[in-house]
């Protein structure tokens, strides 16, 4: 008996009987055995690269279980003689990147945020910055779009109830809004008309829809005019044009707090909602309140710092 | 090697012409299908398409290694590099010719009329990619260049082949290793430049301070150039490349294919001034196989058109080098149609092979202009023209516009209606200019940016040379404003030159 099928580019087992089975004539390659409808099914030998890379892959798996971990065990799982793991490289990429961005960072912390505006780099910087903290800190209230929601302000538009500058802006996120734990907080409060008896039901019905009026968007209502100058103008002003250090919302523009509708606006007088917001000083670092500043006021409504902001900074 | 000099015959006129005793290793009758490859060594031929081959060869290689070098001077603001694919940077310099990645279209029309270009070719001159011009062949024909210059020609290589192991036998094998090492990390190296600034990259590769990926595109083309053409060589042809396929579907009966006349040739006789002593007819093939020893691809062209052969013609110098030597016209091997081949065995026929001898021709310009060849040189070039067309009168400005999603829009302390836009500028001239942007339709609106609050309906916009500029745009319309649609306008003054983008104004009850 010949060693057939031996020359195939297989390797035979050392050691072991060669091949003495059914051989097909045309091909001289041994076959299985097996037979379907007088159709052998060949036993072709695999080429012998394709063996060799077959060897090789084991060895690359060996070698990768030794250096890398793999083997998951009941709480944890091998760690490899490298030590390598994803978190300590994911840390050494933050740690580069914290590196990276080490210079501009302390320029935005230590500049202030007027300056920051004027360099079209920081600028940049922080807007990018303020939109990833807003993404984490702020959307919750104000909206993914900073467009906010009945009770809590539009950041997009151009009214202010405490100021739009960049200061402004600044000294809102550092101290809130009513925030109880900050001295410096943000503080109004409107009397409660209708629920502490200061008017009576169709009073406030009429000092609503004088409020209306102001914003052009209903009838004059002379009752509630008079009713309006002797409770409501000392804070909001004769022309409902409000008071940013009363912290009393403009009444005679389109823009709304709560809701146009006239039935809150008799509720809001009734018995007044008043929102706040955390002190962000006491949560975030004063380089992230920048950023945050001048993403918020870059956002389209803005104000231009006045004088007296740049001279106290 | 038994005897290499098998006979010297000699011609009736008395030329000794050495046969060669080569056999044609690929040729279906000398192969079983599961043997392992047998090596191939041409020997070396004299005559006209070797020396085309070469020209073709200096000319093909010093295109590829010279032109990342050509210096082409576009002002400051763009590299001076006459062919640069900057993938970093997203540009693709061809002289004159500057593409953005978004005008990739061109690429493809380029890669259509290399397609229909090799349609022409090929139903014309039959494979002439293969044998001339393929990387493939131009660098085989190198490196066995390298190999007769180190070992000698085919016989003296076939013999150092066979010898055991010697010293002198590294030497040679390490030499003609190096050489080809040599030569593939220059193709390699030279592939990079393409890439990049050519002198700085040089530099950098040879301070080792260039990028990893120069460093690895050089070993993997170096590795795969000495691999395909020191050790695949015709097996890349025959087995791996799928162009001997498509090009074998696309010759015709005009087409030219290397020839064996076999009207004039059979039958073929090593003793002919014996047998033509005898009365026997005899051709003009003196068998002696230098057609065969010349091959580059291991078979015999006088068993008809094959699928292995490259069309490089060097059996036909190699014949026509014999038919000189016994005195008879050459040709007995040449470039003809099949329908001239059929022509010339039906005169032979008629007339006998002399006749027909008498009227063999070489290849007119006229027989290729067939309605098929007419009809892809007239399409090939029309996308080249429409393309040049289209490329040269193509504008430099381009404005896109995104309208922000969220918010759609934003109602102001007045009542009137914010949109916000952000505008894509492209600038694709080389200077910086200001540009001229205004609104289109709404007569009630307002536009202003971040940097200028004015409150126009046009503003001035500088965009930096061959880029893309984003530009925040706010865009209000009074109290009461609905929806409807505007156009930005983008105006270069100095040229005139002007793009359009519509866009859409929203507004409306917040939900």
């Amino acid at each position: 008996m010949t060693d057939i099928g031996a020359d195939k580019g297989f390797p035979r087992v050392p050691g072991s009987e060669p091949y003495r089975g059914e051989v097909d004539q045309p091909t001289g390659t041994p076959t299985t055995g097996h037979e379907w409808d007088g159709i052998k099914e060949l036993n072709t030998p695999m080429p012998r690269w394709w063996l060799w890379v077959f060897y090789a892959t084991h060895v690359f798996a060996l070698a990768y279980m030794i250096l890398y971990p793999s083997i998951p065990l009941l709480r944890d799982g091998t760690t490899g003689l490298l030590g390598w793991h994803s978190r300590s490289e994911v840390a050494q990429d933050l740690s580069a990147a914290e590196t990276e961005r080490a210079a501009l960072y302390a320029q935005i912390r230590d500049l202030p945020v007027e300056e920051i505006v004027k360099n079209d780099e920081l600028r940049e910087t922080a807007f990018r910055g303020g939109f990833s903290a807003f993404k984490v800190n702020c959307v919750q209230c104000h909206g993914a779009d900073a467009s906010g929601s009945p009770g809590f302000a539009n950041l997009q538009d151009d009214d202010w109830i405490w100021g739009g500058t960049l200061a402004d802006i600044q000294t809102t996120i550092t101290h809130g809004v009513r925030f109880a734990g900050d001295e410096e907080t943000r503080y109004s409060e409107m009397p409660a008309f209708g629920r502490d008896g200061i008017l009576e039901r169709p009073q406030i019905q009429a000092v609503a829809r004088h409020v209306l009026a102001l914003s052009k968007s209903g009838e004059e209502d002379a009752e509630g005019a008079e009713l309006y100058v002797q409770n409501c103008a000392s804070c909001h002003g004769e022309g409902g044009e409000g008071s940013r250090e009363m912290g009393a919302p403009k009444l005679n523009d389109a823009v709304w707090l709560y809701s146009s509708a006239l039935t809150d606006i008799e509720r809001q007088i009734n018995s007044p909602r008043h929102g706040a917001m955390p002190a962000w000083g006491q949560r975030l670092d004063p380089a992230t309140i920048k950023q945050l500043t001048v993403y918020v006021h870059e956002l389209g409504g803005g104000e231009a710092s006045t004088e007296e902001d740049a001279a106290t900074q | 090697m038994a005897t290499l000099l098998d006979t010297i015959h000699s011609d009736p006129r008395g030329t000794a012409v050495p046969v060669e005793n080569a056999t044609p290793v690929n040729n279906h009758e000398f192969r079983a299908d599961y043997e392992a490859r047998r090596k191939i060594f041409p020997s070396r031929v004299q005559g006209f398409y070797r020396r085309l081959k070469w020209i073709l060869v200096a000319v093909l290689l010093g295109i590829y290694w010279l032109t990342p070098w050509i210096r082409w001077d576009r002002g400051p603001n763009a590299p001076d590099q006459a062919v640069l694919l900057d993938l970093a940077h997203r540009r693709f310099y061809f002289f004159t010719i500057e593409i953005w990645p978004q005008e990739f279209y061109y690429v493809a029309g380029l890669l259509i009329m290399a397609g229909l270009g090799l349609f022409l070719v090929t139903s014309v001159a039959g494979r002439a990619w293969c044998g001339y011009a393929c990387p493939q062949t131009v660098w085989t024909d190198l490196f066995i260049q390298v190999e007769r210059w180190v070992e000698g020609d085919r016989n003296a290589r076939m013999k150092l082949d066979a010898a055991p192991w010697t010293l002198s036998k590294w030497r040679k094998r390490l030499t003609v290793w190096a050489s080809w090492i040599l030569i593939s990390v220059a193709t390699g190296g030279a592939w990079v430049f393409y890439f990049a600034d050519a002198p700085t990259l040089a530099r950098e590769i040879v301070t080792l301070q260039a990028a990893p990926t120069a460093y690895f595109t050089i070993l993997t083309l170096a590795a795969t150039t000495f691999w395909l053409a020191g050790f695949m060589r015709e097996q890349v042809c025959t087995y791996m490349c799928p162009w001997p396929r498509i090009q074998g579907t696309m010759l015709d009966e005009n087409s030219l294919i290397v020839t064996y006349n076999d009207w004039r040739g059979e039958p073929r006789s090593r003793h002919s001034k014996k047998a033509v002593a005898q009365g026997l007819d005899v051709g003009d093939c003196v068998d002696c196989n230098a057609c065969v020893a010349a091959c580059p691809m291991g078979i015999d062209i006088r068993d008809g058109q094959q699928l292995e052969c490259i069309t490089c013609a060097l059996c036909i110098d190699a014949c026509d080098t014999v038919m000189d030597k016994v005195g008879r016209p050459q040709g007995l091997i040449s470039y003809s149609t099949l329908v001239d081949f059929e022509h010339h065995t039906q005169t032979t026929k008629a007339q006998g092979r002399e006749a027909a001898k008498a009227e063999q021709k070489r290849v007119s310009l006229a027989r290729m202009a067939t309605p098929r060849t007419i009809l892809y040189f007239a399409l090939w070039a029309a996308i080249g023209l429409g393309m040049l067309f289209v490329l040269f009168t193509r504008g430099h400005l381009d404005v896109t516009v995104l309208h922000d999603r969220a918010p759609l829009y934003t109602t102001l302390s007045d009542g009137s209606v914010r949109n916000g836009f952000t505008l894509k500028l492209a600038s694709k001239t080389l200077e910086e200019r200001p540009l001229e942007l205004h609104l289109e339709g709404l007569e009630d609106a307002v536009m202003w940016t971040a940097e200028n609050e004015t409150r126009a309906r046009s503003l001035s916009v500088i965009v930096p040379p061959d880029a893309v500029r984003d530009l925040r745009v706010f865009v209000s319309r009074p109290r009461g404003a609905t929806p409807d649609d505007f156009t930005f306008v983008l105006t270069d003054p100095e040229s005139g030159e002007t793009v359009a983008s519509k866009a859409q104004f929203e507004a409306g009850a917040k939900r």
